[in-house]
């Protein structure tokens, strides 16, 4: 199995995923400069989080352009598995990969601590290692993750079931985002965007005793294993 | 022919602006209780250079604020496009 993480100057969290697929998944990991054009066949890109390009404009907006994004939204479009992290969700919507947009958070500040959601679609290939409605934890720490969409959007979503993960009430959501969203997949299933950072809580050296991003890996690995989608 | 365009964003009308809420708390704390709506938005000069003509420039323009200076899904945009003198 062959992942890719792209590093944008700015990120941070690439390490921190890397680590993770390929010390405890054993993928086969890149790190992917932002200045490439082309992609090695992969099962799995990460878009990871951090603060591209410093977050000026808006966050994600001018990773959007960089060079290797042409490769990664021609790879999503057909049909590859997508995981934006964070920044990464913020670059996915950027890009019309996933509908809606972020605005900074209703309380204007940045919130860094661990929060707990529902796992509200748990047949993604993300995500079905969890069980339907399960309350899981995971760390948040973002400025800019109030998720809006408007309303024929959001019943778009309600409808196709897209909406993966939600802040498990309203005093647990962090930034304000329409109806607790915390993560979104496309349509067809293998682009996911999520605030809440797994890569954080995969292994207990890091997170004793709370790994419930592990599962978000292992449903992709075992997704993968069983032959699903992959483009090369 | 050089222009000078000056463009400034916001958050569409209906969508909630909380750096715009925050704002107006301040004010209103400051005893200015008159205040009703407060909007952030961002603004931007630019300086474009050897295009001829208005419409084009202006073309231009449209074309940048709709693919990286404005997010069309929660912002809206306007701008003044003037010739630049000397």
């Amino acid at each position: 199995m062959k992942a890719g993480v792209v590093t944008f100057p700015g990120s941070n969290c690439d390490h921190d995923v890397y680590d993770v697929l390929s010390k405890i998944f054993s993928f086969d990991t890149d790190l992917i400069w932002h200045q490439k054009r082309h992609l090695n066949n992969y099962d799995l890109l990460v878009l990871p989080g951090g603060f591209s390009y410093g977050d000026y404009l808006r966050s994600g907006a001018i990773a959007r352009f960089a060079r290797i994004m042409d490769s990664v939204i021609d790879f999503a479009l057909a049909g590859g598995l997508v995981l934006g992290i964070c920044n990464g969700f913020q670059i996915l919507l950027e890009s019309n990969l996933l509908p809606g947009a972020m605005k900074v958070n209703d309380n204007l500040k940045f919130v860094c601590k661990n929060v707990s959601l529902e796992v509200n679609n748990n047949k993604t290939t993300f995500t079905n290692h969890y069980r339907e409605k399960e309350i899981i934890e995971m760390p948040v720490a973002h400025g800019e993750g109030n998720y809006y969409i408007d309303k024929k959007g959001l019943n778009s979503l309600i409808d196709n079931n897209q909406i993966v993960l939600r802040y498990a009430n309203q005093s647990e959501n962090p930034n304000g985002s329409v109806e607790n969203i915390a993560g979104i997949s496309n349509k067809k299933g293998n682009i996911l965007g999520l605030m809440p950072h797994p890569e954080r809580c995969s292994e207990d050296i890091i997170s004793p005793g709370r790994r419930d991003g592990y599962r978000l890996f292992s449903s992709i690995v075992a997704n993968l294993k069983a032959g699903g989608e992959q483009i090369g | 022919m050089d222009w000078e365009v000056k463009i400034e964003t916001k958050l569409k009308d209906g969508i909630l602006d909380p750096q715009g809420k925050a704002v107006k708390t301040g004010l209103k704390s400051l005893g200015y209780e008159n205040v009703d709506s407060v909007f952030v938005g961002k603004y931007m000069e630019i300086i474009i250079k050897d295009i001829s003509k208005k419409e084009d420039a202006s073309e231009m323009v449209e074309d940048m604020c709709k693919k990286l200076l404005a997010n069309p899904v929660i912002e809206e945009y306007k701008y003044e496009l003037n010739k630049m003198e000397g």
